[in-house]
């Protein structure tokens, strides 16, 4: 039996006493596009804080089957891409040194490969091990499409342009796993439409599991392979077009979507 | 062109000093900077006058206790930040007064103010002896080559801390070595500048060449060679108009950073983005 990317088995989350995640359990196989939909608040960011560590949380996630230590090792392998990457704006970084920090130490490397042939999954490398750094950079600027911006400081492009460099930053450790947060919240449609071509390439053509939240439907029923609805605690978890064909589970997650709309501006 | 300042041995003995410091400082400078820690090394100078006094105090060699007392409380203060969640500016508010009463406690405790003391707060770089050079020099070698063994893990750890952190860096460690390291560049630019201005040499050359730089390398190697220069002019300056070497060497630092600022109102560094937006218009 294959061994799934990420396990996710009765997993909460709180913050200062309040319920943030409610025994949370899902899955994701090898190279599957899984679209989490949940209205603000619902907990995403929560959840994908306790998959990498940033959170104390109870229950169990596993990688690649793997825990502790070497979830640890592992988990420096997964591509994470926030709403916003709060830097300060005078960092004289350019995109490409930017695109450089995502670069995985060679040990690093070894150690996650040999886990993860250890547990018999096939480990879809974007690029050649023997690649130069320099190569891969470019490269991962390129499925990107920020080849030209590569010598501009990272604080000189627009919102849109920031995230696909950071798409790019952690698409150059390899990953096995990327992690995408609402990263086009707040952008205008032509470059969440460019945004979502590279999600579909670099899942597609380079084979990488990716988990992604998004209040997009439309890109969702587009692009995602299956689909989890969550507001703290799990609604749906399946197949895209079960989701979709499921009338009342799009009305609960509207209402509550709409209800919390309401409630931010009675607040 | 005349050298006769070179045929000196306490000329030389300051330039190379001042070098060594100056590159130090611009180094660890620029992540302070861009931490938004700009005013950590002047905390740290004020806990160092405090490990000055002690050295007085107890008759011990005051660079010594200025390191210790340094380091412990740069280490100490960073735990507590983590632990009590005290905001960046209080905390070196904190750090700043402590380290300062405690010196000046210390001192009336003591002999009272000495010419030595004084040296250590206004600088004194023509007056270091051969074993302060040789320690300074030795320090700030070390920190360089720190510096440049972490850089990669440091340049992410300072760009943004929770992806450095699930990028599997050891944030927290780092973050201790960093801020011993900055310990560390401050007491040995002490003899230099003064406790009184070392922030002025930590920050300056920084925010003048984050102005023009494009790239962190060429940031860092802008910073040091403005902060090198600074240093070189300032003390030739000082030597042949008979001023003090670290007014001369922060005024001409203040100066750098005022021109920049000129010329960048002026547009002359938002050229080589009109040229990018073209090429990439293109």
């Amino acid at each position: 039996m294959p061994v799934n990317a990420l396990d996710v088995e009765n997993v909460s989350v709180s913050h200062n006493g309040v319920l943030a995640v409610n025994k949370i359990s899902f899955n994701v196989q090898e190279g599957d596009l899984l679209g989490i939909v949940g209205p603000n608040g619902a907990g995403k960011t929560s959840l994908f804080r306790a998959i990498l560590g940033l959170q104390n949380y109870h229950g169990k996630i596993k990688l690649f089957g793997y825990e502790g230590n070497q979830y640890t090792t592992l988990l420096s392998m997964v591509g994470y891409v926030p709403q916003k990457v709060n830097f300060e704006p005078n960092f004289p970084a350019t995109v490409y040194d930017v695109v450089a920090m995502g670069i995985l130490s060679k040990k690093k490397l070894v150690k996650g490969a040999a886990l993860i042939q250890d547990c018999g999954c096939c480990w879809n490398r974007i690029f050649a091990t023997s690649s130069k750094d320099s190569e891969k950079i470019e490269e991962a600027l390129k499925i990107v499409g920020l080849e030209s911006f590569k010598d501009r400081r990272i604080s000189e492009l627009s919102g849109g342009e920031q995230q696909r460099a950071f798409i790019a930053k952690s698409l150059v450790k390899e990953p096995l796993l990327m992690i995408l947060d609402e990263p086009v919240t707040g952008v205008d449609m032509d470059v969440q439409n460019k945004f979502y071509s590279v999600l579909r390439k670099i899942n597609k053509e380079n084979k990488i599991t990716i988990v992604w939240s998004s209040h997009d439907l439309t890109a969702i029923s587009d692009l995602a392979t299956r689909v989890a609805c969550m507001n703290r605690e799990l609604f749906f978890h399946g197949e895209k077009e079960e989701f979709f064909a499921n009338k009342d589970m799009l009305k609960t997650y509207s209402e509550s979507a709409m209800q919390m709309h309401m409630h931010k501006h009675d607040l | 062109m005349n050298l006769e300042i070179l045929s000196y041995g306490f000329m030389q003995r300051g330039l190379l000093t001042g070098i060594v410091v100056s590159i130090t400082c611009s180094m660890i400078g620029l992540f302070l900077v861009l931490k938004r820690y700009s005013l950590f090394g002047d905390a740290l100078s004020h806990v160092a006058f405090g490990g000055i006094a002690l050295g007085f105090f107890l008759n011990i060699y005051p660079i010594w206790t200025a390191f210790a007392v340094s380091v412990s409380t740069a280490l100490g203060i960073t735990k507590l930040r983590k632990s009590t969640k005290i905001s960046g500016d209080a905390a070196i508010a904190v750090l700043l007064s402590s380290g300062f009463a405690m010196g000046v406690l210390l001192i009336s405790a003591s002999h009272g103010f000495t010419i030595d003391l004084f040296s250590f707060l206004f600088g004194s770089i023509l007056l270091t002896n051969m074993q302060d050079t040789l320690l300074i020099v030795a320090v700030s070698c070390g920190v360089i080559v720190t510096l440049i063994t972490i850089r990669k893990p440091l340049i992410h750890f300072t760009f943004d801390e929770e992806q450095a952190k699930v990028h599997g860096i050891p944030v927290e460690k780092l973050n201790y070595l960093f801020v011993a390291l900055a310990a560390v560049t401050v007491i040995a630019t002490m003899r230099l500048v003064g406790i009184l201005l070392i922030s002025a040499l930590i920050v300056l050359p920084n925010i003048t060449s984050i102005m023009m730089g494009r790239g962190f390398k060429k940031t860092m190697l802008i910073s040091i060679s403005l902060s090198v220069s600074a240093v070189i002019a300032g003390i030739t300056i000082s030597y042949y108009f008979n001023l003090a070497p670290s007014g001369t060497i922060v005024m001409l630092m203040v100066a750098m950073f005022v021109v920049t600022l000129i010329a960048k109102h002026a547009g002359m560094f938002s050229k080589t983005i009109n040229e990018h937006n073209l090429s990439a218009t293109n």
